[in-house]
């Protein structure tokens, strides 16, 4: 019988056959989803250390101005000037900094990298529904972020208008001084865009569709379910972004009016599209970093996770409450007082599921037999750094309050502890976890602990003293902090800052070694190096191409079955069949 | 189309031994799902449309006086045509009548290409007549709409020319036809923004 070009195939191939694929198809343009998330998991790191880098020339000018940047005298003249940073360099490093983090670093390191390993492996699919369009996905981003790069080769260089690109700065030469760059960048936001939607109509489809026999929507690892929310989200919100991105490439190349007020456009048009897009990206970059951390906290308490139900329901209301509080990033832009108070209270309801989560975080390490294994320790750090930059979203949220604070160092603060203290500790804490699985190795825990403390000290040290920079009316995108007299008495914590910030960043490197070096060094893995109950960790350490071979696993029990009085072992699989019917593949029969 | 009873595996439905699904093949399903990401993208530019035209509605001319109403009303009927003979093609599909499904699926590549035609001749007489995206928030407006709708109907004729192609060598049977049911998914969603970009855009 014939097929269509997309076939049966995941569904039948390679059922223990050797793996003969060329390596241009096994490695490059692969297939695999997991050869896709390592892919992914390569180039998102090396954005995180050109992002990073950046910082560095940022807190360098902060720290220092007016000084030589060590090594700037080989940047170009336009960058610098006898080594110093140049004002409009250090617009571009603070536009491409948060471009970088935000699209190219950490979005595809949760969404790409474990969307791509885990939900396949976790769920007991072969692969994901369009394993092809799963390779565009990945082969789409890497010339998206060619295309943001392309922007410091060009003329005026790359892009300067913050990364939130408000119009019309953005959307005109004669005002931000870059007309190439910022073209770039509006492409490579498109480029993007698209690569994004063809990994989330993937993952939703590989989710709702391709689930192991057994494996029902309430004993899905909770990873699986931030995944799943967050992909709807990329999914709904990421057309928003690109139209966004559209209608000012359109402003700045062929001459439209969108964004230009003088003929009618409007400026604060973008501010909304970008928001209605950028407030769901907020839950896209912390959804999957909670998800995971659940699955890891469970693990290291050797515990359940204390309310499953609770912290599933939460994941969704957050997907939905995400979705109507885009105005507390505009409080300032000038909005009908009562639409404010609007905004203000649905983004105080948002916390309410997220403090659910945190509330359930402690209960899962409330009297646990707790091991403090270098992922768990990442993953403590994320509830601890998620709940004071969660306290200061609260503060943020009531409008009076941010009116102060707006656009100051306090909002930095804020942001870094979500995204750095939130999401990126748990990519650290997913990385090691999944390391063994992807790369059939253990990565050094020795060196995991040193990379961890030193991390959390420094990083506590960087953005903990914004908070009180914020307060004092330091604002947020300037060039030289020592022009205001007011600044000058709190320069010192800036070079403290700064000091901090090059030192946390030297500590990366240690990771960046361990990382490099384990791959080649470590000690092999075995299957289950952490002792736990997913599917992934049932096959071998890295598994092969199918993943499952022939047997399509049958699923029992949830997936933080430990410390089960049922089980000699202080973890129960979630395939592994008990005598006495505990547990079973059909719930609605049993009883489960 | 055949029931999860039949005795062979039937592809049009998902794969057994599986936990339940949607209750669809993994194609429909995803095709679903990504229209959903379309609908997202038409909105932000239908509500970019809305709010500019509300805050200034003196950049907007009064129906009929730029825009040639009465060509693109037959350009409209034209691609509702085509959701027709869609319809039709999906029909012969099922029933696994080939030369219908072939007929009805060329029938649907021209009269789309023909749209796509119409277009590119309403815009050549627009830009003659100095109505240019840069003309105001009514060109810049117009444009990006009608231009991104048929970018998707071109892409559309793009996808449905494999589509016939692969009827032609015979790949779509009664029992699997998944294609002509993804691409005529597709098609029918196109078709339907077009109705309220006509709606909006010509006629309000």
């Amino acid at each position: 019988m014939a097929t269509t070009a997309t076939g049966t195939a995941p569904y039948t191939r390679d059922h223990g056959h050797v793996d003969d694929r060329s390596f241009l198809r096994k490695y490059i343009f692969s297939t695999d989803h997991k050869i896709i998330g390592i892919q992914f998991l390569l180039m998102s790191l090396t954005f995180l250390l050109l992002g990073g880098t950046l910082a560095m020339v940022m807190r360098w000018q902060l720290g220092f101005p007016g000084k030589p940047l060590p090594g700037g005298t080989l940047l170009p003249d336009t960058y610098t000037s006898n080594g110093v940073v140049l004002p409009e360099f250090y617009n571009s490093a603070v536009t491409m900094h948060g471009t970088f983090m935000v699209f190219f670093a950490i979005m595809p390191l949760l969404v790409g990298v474990f969307g791509n390993y885990l939900i396949p492996l976790k769920i007991g699919a072969p692969d994901m529904a369009f394993p092809r369009i799963n390779m565009a996905s990945f082969w789409t981003a890497v010339p998206a972020g060619l295309l943001m790069l392309a922007g410091f080769f060009v003329e005026g260089g790359s892009a300067a208008a913050g990364w939130t690109s408000y119009a019309p700065l953005s959307a005109r030469s004669d005002l931000s001084g870059v007309h190439l760059g910022q073209i770039f960048w509006c492409l490579g936001l498109i480029v993007l865009g698209l690569s994004s939607i063809m990994g989330s109509f993937n993952y939703i489809t590989t989710v709702i569709n391709m689930r192991a026999p057994g494996m029902n929507w309430f004993r899905l690892p909770l990873s699986i379910w931030a995944l799943f929310v967050t992909a709807c989200l990329v999914l709904l919100a990421i057309p928003v972004l690109s139209g966004a991105a559209i209608l000012l490439l359109f402003d700045q190349t062929i001459g439209t009016k969108f964004f230009e007020p003088t003929a009618g456009g409007q400026p604060l048009l973008w501010q909304h599209l970008f928001w209605f897009f950028g407030h769901p990206e907020v839950y896209i970059l912390i959804l999957p970093a909670m998800g995971m951390a659940s699955d890891i906290i469970a693990n290291g308490a050797r515990k359940p996770v204390f309310g499953y139900t609770s912290m599933v329901l939460a994941i969704i209301a957050i997907g939905f409450l995400g979705w109507g509080v885009w105005g507390h990033h505009m409080f300032q832009s000038g909005m009908n007082p009562t639409l404010g108070t609007t905004f203000m209270i649905s983004t105080l309801l948002i916390s309410v599921p997220s403090a659910i989560k945190t509330f359930n975080w402690l209960g899962t390490i409330w009297q646990g037999n707790i091991t403090f294994h270098v992922p768990m320790l990442h993953a403590l750090a994320f509830v601890s750094m998620f709940v004071i930059g969660g306290l200061s979203g609260v503060f943020m949220a009531a409008s009076p309050f941010d009116i102060y604070i707006h656009d100051t160092y306090f909002i930095v603060a804020h942001l870094h502890y979500v995204l750095f203290g939130g999401s990126l500790f748990a990519i650290f804490a997913a990385v090691t976890y999944w390391y063994p699985k992807m790369f059939g190795r253990m990565m050094s825990p020795f060196w995991g602990r040193v990379h961890f403390w030193l991390t959390l000290v420094f990083y506590n040290c960087v953005f903990f003293p914004m908070h009180q920079l914020g307060l004092h009316g330091h604002m947020r995108r300037i060039y030289d902090p020592t022009q205001y007299a007011f600044l000058r008495e709190v320069q010192p914590v800036n070079v403290f800052i700064s000091i901090s910030a090059f030192c946390l960043f030297a500590t990366q490197f240690i990771f960046a070694v361990n990382f490099i070096a384990s791959w080649f060094t470590g000690e092999k893995a075995p299957n289950n190096p952490w002792l736990d109950n997913g599917l992934e960790w049932t096959v071998a350490s890295p598994p092969p191409h199918g993943n499952f071979g022939a047997t399509v696993p049958t699923v029992y029990r949830g997936p933080y079955e430990y410390s089960s009085p049922h089980s000699d072992k202080d973890y129960l699989p979630q395939n592994l069949p008990m005598p006495g019917g505990l547990g079973s593949a059909h719930p609605q029969q049993a009883g489960d | 189309m055949a029931h999860a009873a039949a005795m062979h595996e039937d592809v049009m439905l998902p794969p057994p031994s599986r936990e339940a699904g949607a209750g669809v093949y993994n194609e429909k399903l995803g095709m679903w799902i990504f229209l959903g990401s379309e609908v997202m993208f038409f909105t932000a530019l239908i509500g970019t449309y809305v709010i500019l035209r509300f805050a200034h509605p003196s950049s907007w001319k009064a129906p009929g006086q730029v825009l040639n109403i009465p060509v693109t009303a037959i350009n409209t009927f034209l691609l509702i045509c085509s959701s027709v003979t869609m319809v039709k093609a999906f029909a012969a599909a099922q029933d696994g009548l080939q030369r219908q499904l072939r007929l009805w699926l060329l029938a649907t590549v021209i009269i789309g290409a023909s749209f796509v035609g119409v277009q590119v001749y309403e815009y050549t007489h627009l830009i003659e007549k100095g109505f240019v995206p840069s003309e105001g928030l009514y060109g810049s407006t117009f444009y990006t709409m009608t231009g991104f709708h048929g970018f998707h109907v071109t892409m559309g004729v793009i996808c449905m020319m494999f589509v016939t192609a692969r009827a032609f060598q015979g790949k779509y049977t009664k029992d699997d036809h998944r294609g002509v049911e993804v691409i005529g998914l597709y098609w029918h969603f196109v078709d339907l923004v077009w109705i309220i970009l006509f709606t909006i855009v010509y006629l309000i």
